[in-house]
């Protein structure tokens, strides 16, 4: 009832706002989002779909509706929220409907003060950031208070105060229990860029600026068998370098001891390291980067273990495929440890030399690796051991890199333009993908696999066009060195071996699209796994409006969205998707 | 039948919304590619039309659309004087990659970094690509979500009308 309560509050303000002076009316700005994807699930024994209801029904519908208003330097805003029930693959504690977001915001340019639900980050996110994405049902938005003073120009400096969004939860009178023992989160973060705090420098060729952040949580100790630290902190120092056409930026990140379910209970402090150096000219770019993690999870409820109430962010730096099958094994951050690396060249041979012809022709290089950290025994008591819950866990050493690697993806793309009507993009991949540590899928094979996509677009005449795209993945040592249990280990078999796709898709701009696509599993080393995954769409796009309709089958995966993933269990059925932004 | 009412009731105060929306340039601050800040609300084009795209180094679709319209931007710039800011809603797992990808596609827009996705969340962009249109004056005459092959020639037809009204 208080819901709807709510809601007829707001029609009424909206009543009153319309009936009120025109002067008032002209100063203020109402601009909104509106977003519903709904899937009718169906039987599809075919692929192992004999249960196919979620919360007891036969469809899942996410929607959102978002409203902003501003006048002047004030800004306030609403976000509702319906998960009737939630879709295929969100967490089942999203399921309701409610006001899951408000704010307001004044900001002179001088102070800016917000209370309500906030989002934000603290240089690379290493100790704080808080962010929405909802392709992935995910939001960790701080509900609080948020001060910003930017006292000379160049300099800026901000304290953030809340506890974090936990699905439904109530952030205030809520019963402390034993699955919601969130903490409260705080934190104040310094950034001074020196080009446009000191004149001198405003127009300079050689860039600085420098950041530092400070960020802790507060939480009740809830453990019977470990004493929990009440205040966790950590800290973060970055500093941007730049000289021409080159770029250096580095930011490293500490936190003191702080044992959750994640790092199994160890008092090891965590450490983060993120450098990039980058150069780039007129028709090549070329970047470089490093990270070490370690023991960096942070968690505003430690006893948490899925994507939900992360205080910080780890970015992952590899290369974001968007086709399908390459995008079936997308990497993701693995905080208790990992060390990486990744060179990306962006290189365009210019028009007009035999090689660029008449477009130039845009190359793409890219190699990221990861592997795991070094971690060596600690003694406790009068043991010895690794990873102990309860112990210091292990020591580390800074430049050491295990021989276990998570990740490898070496790729090349070529994209050309060739003539007017002509235009065509190809990638060859080379991947390597430790299952078992980023899917858990205790004692699977590594996923080793060349994977090729031929993508070519053909315009018809001014509005329509044809796009084929071709894919294959050849993963040639799955069946090596492992013997698998029928019972047990069957699903890990899921998605396995040798894939072929094609999608062959007709716009007619601006509107329509429409595009049929299959992606087959072939080479599955399980014969019942050697499934098509056939769907066809419509999509009419008006303006910001967008309308899109889909059926089919869906693979069994994982969506992920910035290093973020979401386990996608296979379905059957109808997605419609319809958002509007006015 | 309550979830029914809520979502009724929501729909309503969307559409008695809509009747009188208007969106201007929003106050949030960006920063270019060389750190500098950029108020969105103080951007200024003398007068000519401006153009906001959202994308990213990772969005397929964007790439597309940016090479397109990298292809015809000189010509456009010519004849109506548009200025194309390409926004960027890279994080920080990307944003080091942004200025060289920019630089070695070898696109000449103006690149702004929205890390922390605020100007993105303030113009309620839900997926990019999303490209705004804005007047001389910073009035929004035209958006489009999502970009279909040739979709900049609607967008040019539409910015061609803006340039001509200026006249």
């Amino acid at each position: 009832m208080r819901k709807h309560l709510l809601l007829l509050l707001a029609l009424a303000l909206i009543v009153s706002f319309k009936a009120s002076a025109q002067s008032f009316l002209e100063n203020s700005q109402v601009n909104g989002a509106f977003q519903t994807d709904a899937q009718y699930y169906m039987l599809d024994e075919g692929i192992g779909i004999t249960q196919y209801e979620e919360e007891g029904k036969k469809f899942g519908i996410n929607g959102f509706g978002k409203v902003n208003y501003t006048n002047g330097n004030f800004t306030a805003g609403i976000r509702f929220e319906a998960f009737l029930p939630q879709m295929n693959g969100f967490r089942k504690e999203l399921k309701g409907v409610g006001l899951a977001n408000f704010y307001a915001t004044y900001d002179n340019g001088f102070i800016g003060a917000t209370v309500g639900d906030i989002y934000d980050q603290f240089g690379c996110g290493f100790v704080f950031r808080s962010y929405e994405e909802w392709s992935l049902g995910m939001d960790n938005a701080l509900r609080g208070a948020r001060i910003v003073l930017r006292p000379t120009q160049g300099v800026t400096l901000k304290g953030v105060y809340g506890r974090q969004r936990y699905y439904w939860a109530p952030y205030l009178d809520r019963n402390m229990s034993a699955d919601d023992t969130r903490g409260v989160v705080r934190g104040v973060d310094a950034e001074w860029d020196l080009n446009q705090s000191i004149p001198s420098l405003n127009e300079s060729k050689f860039k600085m600026s420098l950041g530092g952040s400070f960020v802790s949580k507060k939480q009740d100790n809830q453990s019977s068998l470990y004493n929990i630290p009440e205040n966790v902190s950590s800290a973060a120092a970055r500093i941007n370098l730049g000289y021409g056409n080159w770029a250096f930026s580095t930011e490293y990140a500490y936190k003191i001891n702080d044992p959750s379910a994640i790092n199994n209970f160890i008092y090891k402090e965590g450490r983060a390291l993120l450098s990039s150096l980058s150069y780039s000219q007129k028709g090549l770019g070329v970047v470089l980067q490093v990270k070490r993690v370690d023991n960096m999870s942070f968690k505003s409820m430690y006893t948490g273990k899925e994507n939900d109430l992360d205080i910080n962010f780890i970015p992952p730096i590899n290369y974001t495929h968007t086709h399908s099958l390459p995008s079936m094994y997308t990497y993701s951050t693995q905080p208790n440890g990992e060390m990486a690396a990744q060179l990306q060249v962006n290189y365009t041979i210019p028009k007009g030399t035999a090689l660029g012809g008449k477009y130039g022709t845009k190359l793409a290089f890219n190699m990221s690796q990861v592997n795991d950290i070094v971690r060596d025994s600690v003694a406790f008591g009068n043991q010895v051991g690794l990873n102990v819950p309860g112990t210091l866990g292990y020591t580390s050493k800074f430049f050491a890199v295990s021989k276990h690697r998570f990740f490898r993806d070496i790729n090349f793309e070529i994209d050309k333009k060739i003539s007017k009507d002509w235009h065509l993009t190809a990638q060859y991949i080379n991947l390597y993908y430790d299952i078992e540590t980023i899917e858990g899928h205790s004692n699977a094979p590594a996923v080793k696999a060349n994977i090729g996509f031929l993508d070519v677009t053909y315009k018809i005449n001014k509005r329509q066009s044809l796009r084929l795209e071709l894919q294959g993945l050849w993963e040639n040592e799955v069946h090596k060195g492992y013997e698998y249990d029928e019972d047990e280990d069957l699903e890990h078999y899921q998605k396995r071996g040798d894939w072929a796709a094609a999608l062959l898709e007709y716009t007619i701009s601006p509107h329509w699209s429409f595009s049929i696509a299959d992606k087959w599993n072939y080479g599955n080393p399980v014969e019942e796994y050697r499934d098509h995954y056939f769907t066809g769409t419509v999509t009419y796009i008006h303006d910001a409006t967008r309308i899109m309709l889909s059926g089919g089958r869906q693979s069994a995966g994982v969506v992920c969205v910035g290093g973020v993933c979401r386990k996608v269990p296979a379905s059957s059925g109808v997605t419609l998707t319809v958002s509007t932004s006015f | 039948m309550k979830k029914l009412m809520t979502l009724l009731l929501m729909a309503l105060v969307f559409t008695g919304l809509h009747a009188q929306t208007k969106k201007d340039l929003p106050n949030v601050t960006l920063k270019d590619l060389n750190g500098k800040d950029v108020n969105i609300a103080k951007l200024n084009n003398n007068g000519k039309p401006i153009v906001l795209t959202f994308w990213a180094t990772w969005c397929g679709p964007c790439i597309k659309e940016h090479n397109a319209l990298s292809d015809v931007y000189q010509d456009w710039q010519d004849e109506t004087g548009v200025k194309i800011y390409a926004v960027s809603i890279d994080d920080s797992r990307s944003t080091a990659k942004v200025k060289p990808v920019v630089e070695g596609k070898g696109w000449d827009f103006d690149i702004l970094l929205d890390v922390n996705s605020d100007l993105k969340r303030a113009m309620n962009v839900s997926n990019p690509p999303h490209t705004f249109l804005f007047d001389g004056d910073g009035k929004l005459v035209y958006q489009h979500t999502g970009y279909i092959e040739g979709g900049e020639e609607d967008l040019y037809e539409e910015i061609l009308k803006v340039a001509k009204k200026k006249k």
